[in-house]
């Protein structure tokens, strides 16, 4: 039997999603037989024993030993199957081998940061090499959130409180998706990632990008790269709707009113506050969830994304 | 004779304060009945809606913030206003006095109590809708729920009050199956439904108090800030998932054991056949109450509780299973050379053994704790959950109102309609869930208000198969109506039971039977004893 994916899971690429699935395939396979014996049956049954007329008395048999002991002993038998079977491959998914990588996973409504232990980091985009076993140790800025990538068979809650940790090696290079699976608020839906497996030199060049990510891109370019890899996009869109925070569109050199009813001008310090400290001046009309970015953009990021804001005019 | 034909506990007196201020189990029952078909109404439109805005990937008719208090609502209102009073305190309360030969509950003030209890938690329930509505999921985490501009407070305030209208209900039960059986009903005499309700009252009245606990530690979290569950003040949000599973796991059988007790009821009777294995059941029913406080936390396999802990709870919860499976057994095996009657009762009967073993089967994957890390929180939950609750109980129910509703009101609905309606439900439910299964073990997350385009046929295919679904109820609605003023006149006996709610009239007296009752014979006789029946009315 092909183990590695089930007609009903997607392709597996993780070293331990083969057991998974060859054990979700064995409980299929064994509960469909006991389904289709149970109702099989009680068809049967009710159509050779229809009733013909008014009822009169039936047999009183209401026990039978040896069925009884055989219907109990089977799904028990089947039972300590699966939990030996579970029992192995879940030590299997909690035990970290010893040489993995570590990255940390920071999650908050509604984006996911990774940063690597070079100094590089990424927002909604998990970079990793194939072949390779990945330690993330995960927490959470808000509420609990749960990291799932399908195709790993990986899932952990990210909590507010302590670190939690998961596992995996990927085995094919590819991108996958990554969801959050405990339901945050709002975003929940929209707090998607992504995972990049790539090979090992492609990642040794990623990670040295990624300490020095701005090299080669004029202001701008760097700015509008920015605005998507740090999520600005999950709440800010740059066509003129609204999204759960105020348009990029046009947005430098515009008028906001506050909350309290003061206007402000949109211009350098503003935005940098905006970044930087997003609860001290709400704009009107919104909620105040915007994250704060300190200690996640450096002062050349956010000069970049200034440069791309300005280029934003209004028609 | 012609008097006691006459009057009944409907007609016996007039006007609303005779039903308001009644202390008949059969009115209470009605009302609750009333009730709850209320809002099994609002919370199946919630769901059609919600289906409908999952028609497809993108925003559909709705914001993302109303989304998340409709499926909030939908949850909560089908679980507290629905489900968990449905079959004890809608159908028990009517039919557990008849059964035992008893003129009312031990308690029957209590009785109206509980009921105006939940009429009061309900309107807290509404009243947080009209202030805002949580958001929460009806399982309230923190600290997201903590957090939420959302109206937690008056919600959990409900769910507090409707947690003691429940306990009420189950001391009464207890009392009232201890203390009023009729002379000659010893323990193994008493029918499976008795013993269904017997086992959920225990767990209605040691488990709802941890759930009213939970939710005013909630509520004292959100207002005065405690900091029990607050990880800024130190607290321990995922202790909040300890407390709630507690009670909120033994709830699942709160829910489920007293439909098992109508199933066991109506296969005997259409099966006109002594039950198999009477005690396997009736112990059963027990053991799965006991083992249910055990599990809670499969429920949090990857919550970051300890993998000890996680591999112990998977462990006990295979085995809360194994008294399940030898349930549908049993009555499998009571068909067996039986007479079988496949009256809309059997039908739905039928379609339960269907659904629930589905239900209880894909429970194996998700107690297994290797593969329910993949499955947990996606749409595989959601469809398993659907086919134990509603695959389970809600089709229980329905086979216990069509198998009652004739002692209800004394008349019966028309069959044909029952029959279409039946099998829309059927059809309807299994093109709505199945294809949940599917797209969950694909990895699609539950509560996700827009979803990647891959998943489009098959949420497109689930949404149809709620509008079946809806339209099956709609046709319920209908000839059940109908029935109570215009269908057909029924006897005391139109299915040829041996149970002792038979025996009285249909609709009973006010005071449920015209003799002191005796029991004379066993509920599942069907091998010694000729059952009565009125040759006028019987079906
Ligand atoms: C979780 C959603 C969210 C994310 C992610 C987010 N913002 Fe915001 N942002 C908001 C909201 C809501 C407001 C309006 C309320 C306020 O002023 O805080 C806002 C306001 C702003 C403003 C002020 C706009 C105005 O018209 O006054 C700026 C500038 C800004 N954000 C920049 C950014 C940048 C740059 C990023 C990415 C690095 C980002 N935001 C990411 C939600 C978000
Ligand atoms: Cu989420
Ligand atoms: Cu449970």
């Amino acid at each position: 039997m092909d183990t590695t994916g089930s007609f009903l899971m997607p392709p597996a690429q993780s070293t331990y999603a083969g057991d998974v699935d060859a054990l979700f395939n064995f409980i299929l396979i064994a509960g469909l037989i006991i389904f289709v014996i149970v109702i099989a049956t009680t068809v049967f049954f009710s159509m050779k024993y229809r009733r013909k007329g008014m009822a009169t008395k039936t047999s009183g048999t209401d026990h039978n030993l040896g069925l009884e002991i055989l219907w109990t002993a089977i799904p028990t038998a089947l039972i300590v199957i699966v939990f030996i079977w579970t029992f192995r491959s879940y030590i299997k998914m909690s035990v970290v081998p010893g040489d993995a990588i570590e990255i940390k996973v920071t999650a908050q409504k509604w984006f996911w940061t990774f940063d690597y232990a070079e100094g590089a980091n990424s927002v909604n985009e998990l970079v990793i090499p194939v072949n390779q076993p990945i330690k993330l140790l995960m927490s959470s800025q808000d509420v609990i959130h749960s990291f799932f990538i399908p195709n790993f068979r990986a899932k952990m809650d990210v909590l507010p409180n302590r670190y939690s940790i998961t596992w995996f090696e990927a085995t094919s290079t590819g991108t996958y998706d990554l969801f959050c699976t405990e339901y945050c608020g709002k975003g929940h839906s929209e707090m998607l990632g992504s995972v990049r497996v790539v090979s090992e030199e492609e990642y040794k060049k990623w990670i040295d990008e990624g300490s020095d990510p701005g090299k080669g891109l004029t202001l701008e370019e760097f700015g509008r790269k920015l605005y998507v890899k740090k999520a600005c996009n999950t709440c800010h869109t740059t066509d003129g709707s609204k999204g759960v925070g105020p348009t990029f569109k046009g947005v430098f050199g515009r008028e906001e009113i506050m909350e309290d009813g003061t206007p402000i001008t949109v211009e350098e310090n503003y935005i940098r506050e905006s970044i930087l400290e997003p609860k001290a001046h709400i704009v009107a009309g919104f909620q105040p969830v915007m994250p704060t970015y300190q200690g996640l953009l450096k002062d050349r990021e956010i000069d970049a994304i200034i440069a791309y804001l300005k280029t934003m005019k209004a028609e | 004779m012609s008097t006691a034909t006459a009057t009944n506990y409907l007609n016996e007196a007039k006007g609303w304060k005779s039903w308001l201020l009644t202390q008949d189990h059969k009115r209470i029952g009605i009302m609750y009945l009333a009730g709850i078909f209320f809002f099994f109404l609002v919370g199946g439109l919630l769901a059609l809606i919600i289906r409908w805005e999952l028609f497809t990937p993108a925003k559909d008719i709705m914001e993302a913030d109303t989304y998340n208090r409709f499926f909030t609502l939908h949850g909560a209102i089908m679980i507290f206003l629905f489900i968990i009073p449905s079959i004890p305190a809608a159908l028990g309360n009517f039919v557990l006095p008849l059964m035992l030969g008893a003129k009312d509950v031990a308690f029957p003030r209590l009785n109206l109590a509980s009921w105006y209890l939940y009429v009061i938690g309900a309107l807290f329930a509404l009243y947080s809708i009209i202030s805002g509505a949580a958001d929460t999921g009806w399982t309230f985490y923190t600290p997201y729920s903590t957090s939420t501009s959302g109206s937690v407070v008056a919600i959990a305030v409900g769910v507090f009050i409707l947690g003691f209208s429940s306990i009420f209900t189950g001391l009464n039960f207890i009392a009232t199956i201890h203390k009023l059986r009729a002379p000659g009903m010893t323990w193994f005499k008493m029918p499976l439904f008795v013993w269904g309700l017997y086992a959920t009252a225990i767990i209605q009245v040691l488990a709802t108090p941890v759930l009213g606990i939970t939710v005013v530690l909630l509520i004292l979290e959100r207002m005065v800030h405690i900091g029990i569950f607050d990880p800024a003040m130190g607290g321990d949000p995922v202790l909040f998932q300890h407390f709630f599973w507690f009670y909120s796991h033994p709830a699942v059988y709160i829910m489920i054991l007293p439909g098992m007790g109508i199933i066991s009821e109506v296969i005997a009777t259409f099966s006109h056949k002594r039950i198999f294995g009477y005690k396997a059941i009736a112990y059963s029913s027990l053991g799965i109450a006991f083992m249910s406080f055990l599990v809670w936390g499969h429920h949090m396999f990857v919550s970051g509780q300890s993998e000890l802990a996680s591999l112990i709870f998977s462990f006990l919860t295979f085995f809360v299973g194994i008294p399940s499976g030898i349930k549908v057994f049993n009555w499998v095996a009571t068909m067996y050379k039986g007479q079988i009657s496949l009256k809309v009762p059997m039908l739905y009967a039928i379609s339960f053994l269907i659904l629930f073993s589905i239900g209880g089967l894909t429970g194996i994957f998700l107690g297994a704790v290797s593969v329910d890390v993949h499955l947990h929180d996606t749409y595989f939950i959601v469809a398993h959950f659907h086919y134990t609750m509603m695959g389970g109980t809600v089709i229980a129910f329905l086979a216990g109102l069509h198998f009652w509703w004739p002692k209800l009101w004394g008349r019966i609905y028309n069959e044909t309609w029952a029959v279409v309606s039946c099998l829309m439900i059927f059809i309807g439910f299994n093109v709505t869930f199945l294809s949940q299964f599917i797209m969950g073990a694909q990895g699609m997350p539950r509560r996700y208000y827009t979803y990647p385009e891959e998943f489009q046929r098959l949420h497109g295919f689930s949404s149809v198969g709620s509008l079946i679904l809806g339209a099956g109820f709609l046709i319920m609605t209908i000839y059940l109506l109908h029935s109570i003023f215009r269908g057909k006149k029924v006897g005391r006996n139109p299915w040829q039971s041996l149970t002792m709610e038979w025996e009285a009239e249909s609709p009973p007296i006010t005071h449920n039977f015209d003799k002191d009752m005796v029991l004379e014979h066993g509920p599942y006789d069907y091998d010694i004893v000729d059952a009565k029946y009125t040759e006028e009315g019987t079906l």
